[in-house]
């Protein structure tokens, strides 16, 4: 292979980011920078990496579901959170990268995740305020990147986008059920959205101005709302959402901007973040010694099928 | 009459309840991501059928009672699975040649409960002999694979046919109900399912180079709501929230 | 930490109904072309979206190079009578 020549190596990233102003995909054989590669790995892989850490918080109530109904539709939701793992491992690994070194990074504690999978489910309730809170702050960050210049990861978000919308509305249902429900079901209710407000908020990352890849980011269109906005719409459009539920957002400083048409929120206390996306979040270390248990104790089996399969190629070739 | 019916139907039910329950177990636990999604594919095409079939069994009861009130107000005695089904998930070996076991029984069942006299069955057969069919597909592949894998593969997938297959008799082995269901044309013949469930058991040991233990007297009637000690901390967990919060909708 | 060999990279195709077109929704890992075809199934299918899937190991998909795109695909866009609307075809004859 040889090496390009600075003139050319401009152009083709003029090119390059003539390609992205346009709206046009950049494909897996197409020429990138090598920051835009590296980016979008870390960034898919971390996509990634939150839908399987997040199966474990809900998946640890389907055991307990208090109806038949609710258990199969949990089950469904993790298995497409896993799903979901699937589709953008498959597009991360478009990139150059494998699967296996992808995990390794996760279990090894070098690769982030969500921050949001860090915190416990004590209570059913907490399973409707992750599908109403924590999915719909997805949906929220997903919807634009459908629009993301990579092609394979634009795809995965739309297919993931089409089957994301079932997960709040579930959740919103859970909550509604409560809300109506004996005074110990809306106490469950409001305990949970204490628990889950502010982590929701702290999903969409620091504000702008203190986040270092933001800028380069949204030039190359893999981000395409900043930070703020986006926390702010979905302060928007959930605030209205808990008064219909008749439950009470634990923010004192919460206030709607008659002039703004926005509601004006609280301090987030982001020493909390630092403290989770370092590793000390309440449940961090569970959540990965559990993924870790699983990958080991899961060796023995994909080893099998691999000899199973190397036997059967043997087979056919000296038959 | 009806009672003989219910009970039968019943029994059917808990299978796919408490087998689904176990697997709910595994969900986001399995050796690889693509096992998690199979096996929750199982997971829940099974409380598909428990769903149905619980259903159904209330109606024939009479009492109203529903496919909640079945699954979480009964108590351990009540509850009519065959005592395979509520063994420990184990390791994954273990896992997926319980499962190899009633799939192979199911596909028997199923296949012949389409041409029962009783018409609600026959539609339920119809749709859980396709899912069966995927199901025994995946779990005998996986007994092959693992079975003729690594040394260590096979051990543990021979520890595992040998720990399960004591509970295998009670799968065939007809009782008063039994025999009542099958002269009304109801339940599928057992003695014919056995016949079909050990070629297909034998053929897929063959293939994973496995062994066949002998046979055993067997010690637990789970279909008569004698269990072994492992269905009353499933259930403890499995009803947990029905019973601390009484009378609330969920 | 990891595994000896990984599970191989398998693209997936599937036929959403009959009459369609395979179409590439994404890539699985597998073992082999049977456990290839099941895990496919089971990721790619849970809302019945298939009646056929087709697993090429990714190995074995042989693609143009984007760098010949001018070469291989800028002549047809000149050949503008391949195109149904490049030829005036009178209102009344509708059925054209």
């Amino acid at each position: 292979m040889h090496t390009q020549s600075l003139d050319s190596l401009a152009a083709l990233e003029k090119r390059f980011q003539e390609k992205v102003d346009a709206e046009e995909r950049i494909e897996p054989q197409d020429w990138m920078p090598a920051a835009y590669r590296q980016t979008l790995i870390r960034q898919i892989s971390q996509h990634a990496h939150s839908e399987i850490v997040g199966m474990l918080p809900e998946g640890n109530w389907i055991t307990r579901a208090p109806t038949l109904k609710r258990k199969t539709i949990l089950m469904a939701k993790v298995q497409d959170e896993g799903g979901h793992g699937a589709y953008l491992y498959g597009a991360a690994e478009t990139l150059g990268v494998s699967r296996d070194q992808l995990v390794d990074q996760l279990l090894e504690g070098t690769a982030k995740y969500s921050s949001i999978f860090n915190y416990p489910t004590p209570t059913w309730a907490d399973i409707g305020a992750i599908g109403w809170l924590v999915d719909g702050a997805a949906i929220m960050n997903q919807i634009p990147l459908c629009r993301c210049s990579y092609g394979p990861y634009a795809r995965a978000m739309v297919r993931i986008c089409k089957e994301e919308s079932f997960h709040q509305r579930q959740g919103f249902e859970i909550m509604l059920v409560l809300s109506r429900g004996t005074p110990e079901q809306k106490r469950l209710a409001q305990e949970a959205l204490n628990r889950w407000w502010w982590p929701s908020l702290m999903m969409f990352g620091p504000p702008d101005a203190d986040s270092k890849h933001s800028a380069q980011s949204m030039r190359w269109n893999i981000k395409r709302l900043g930070n703020d906005e986006l926390r702010q719409r979905f302060v928007d459009f959930t605030v209205p959402q808990a008064q219909f539920l008749g439950l009470a957002i634990p923010d004192a400083q919460l206030t709607w901007d008659e002039t703004e048409h926005h509601y004006r929120y609280g301090a987030i206390d982001w020493s909390e973040f630092q403290q989770v996306l370092q590793g000390n979040g309440p449940c961090n270390r569970e959540r990965l010694a559990a993924r870790r248990r699983a990958h080991d104790e899961g060796r023995w089996v994909r080893e099998a099928a691999t000899a199973y399969a190397d036997k059967e190629l043997r087979n056919r070739r000296s038959a | 009459m009806s009672n003989a019916r219910f009970t039968y139907v019943l029994r059917l039910a808990d299978a796919n309840l408490i087998l689904a329950q176990r697997l709910g177990e595994l969900i986001g636990h399995g050796p690889a991501l693509e096992e998690d999604l199979g096996l929750a594919n199982i997971a829940l095409d099974l409380m598909g059928q428990a769903r149905m079939l619980l259903t159904y069994a209330g109606e024939i009861e009479g009492k109203g009672r529903t496919e909640d009130t079945l699954a979480f107000f009964r108590e351990h005695r009540d509850f009519l699975n065959p005592t395979l089904v509520e063994q420990p998930n184990g390791d994954f070996g273990q896992t997926i040649v319980r499962q190899f076991l009633v799939d192979a029984w199911q596909m028997e069942l199923y296949g012949r409960l389409v041409d029962s006299t009783d018409a609600r069955l026959v539609g339920i057969a119809a749709k859980a002999l396709k899912e069966t069919r995927y199901h025994l597909r995946y779990s005998a592949n996986w007994v092959v694979r693992l079975g003729d894998g690594t040394p260590e593969s096979h051990d543990r997938v021979q520890r595992a046919i040998d720990t399960l297959w004591p509970f295998v008799a009670e799968l065939f082995e007809p009782d008063a109900i039994d025999a009542e269901m099958e002269q009304v044309g109801v339940a599928a013949d057992l003695a014919e399912m056995r016949a079909g469930w050990n070629t297909t058991v034998n053929e897929v040991l063959s293939q994973a180079t496995l062994e066949r233990p002998q046979n055993q007297k067997y010690q637990w009637w789970g279909k008569r709501g004698d269990h072994s000690e492992h269905l009353g901390p499933m259930l403890a967990e499995m009803q947990y929230m029905q019973r601390t919060y009484p009378g609330a909708q969920w | 930490m990891s595994d000896s060999r990984e599970w191989p990279l398998y693209e997936i195709f599937i036929r959403a109904r009959g009459g369609l077109d395979h179409k590439h929704v994404g890539s699985i890992h597998a073992v082999d072309a049977t456990q290839a075809i099941e895990h496919a199934r089971d990721v790619y299918t849970r809302r019945q979206e298939g009646v056929s899937i087709w697993a090429v190991k990714s190995t074995d998909i042989i693609a143009s190079d984007p760098a010949d795109a001018d070469a291989f695909f800028e002549p047809a866009r000149d050949k503008a009578y391949r195109h149904p609307t490049f030829y005036e075809i009178p209102d009344e004859v509708k059925t054209l």
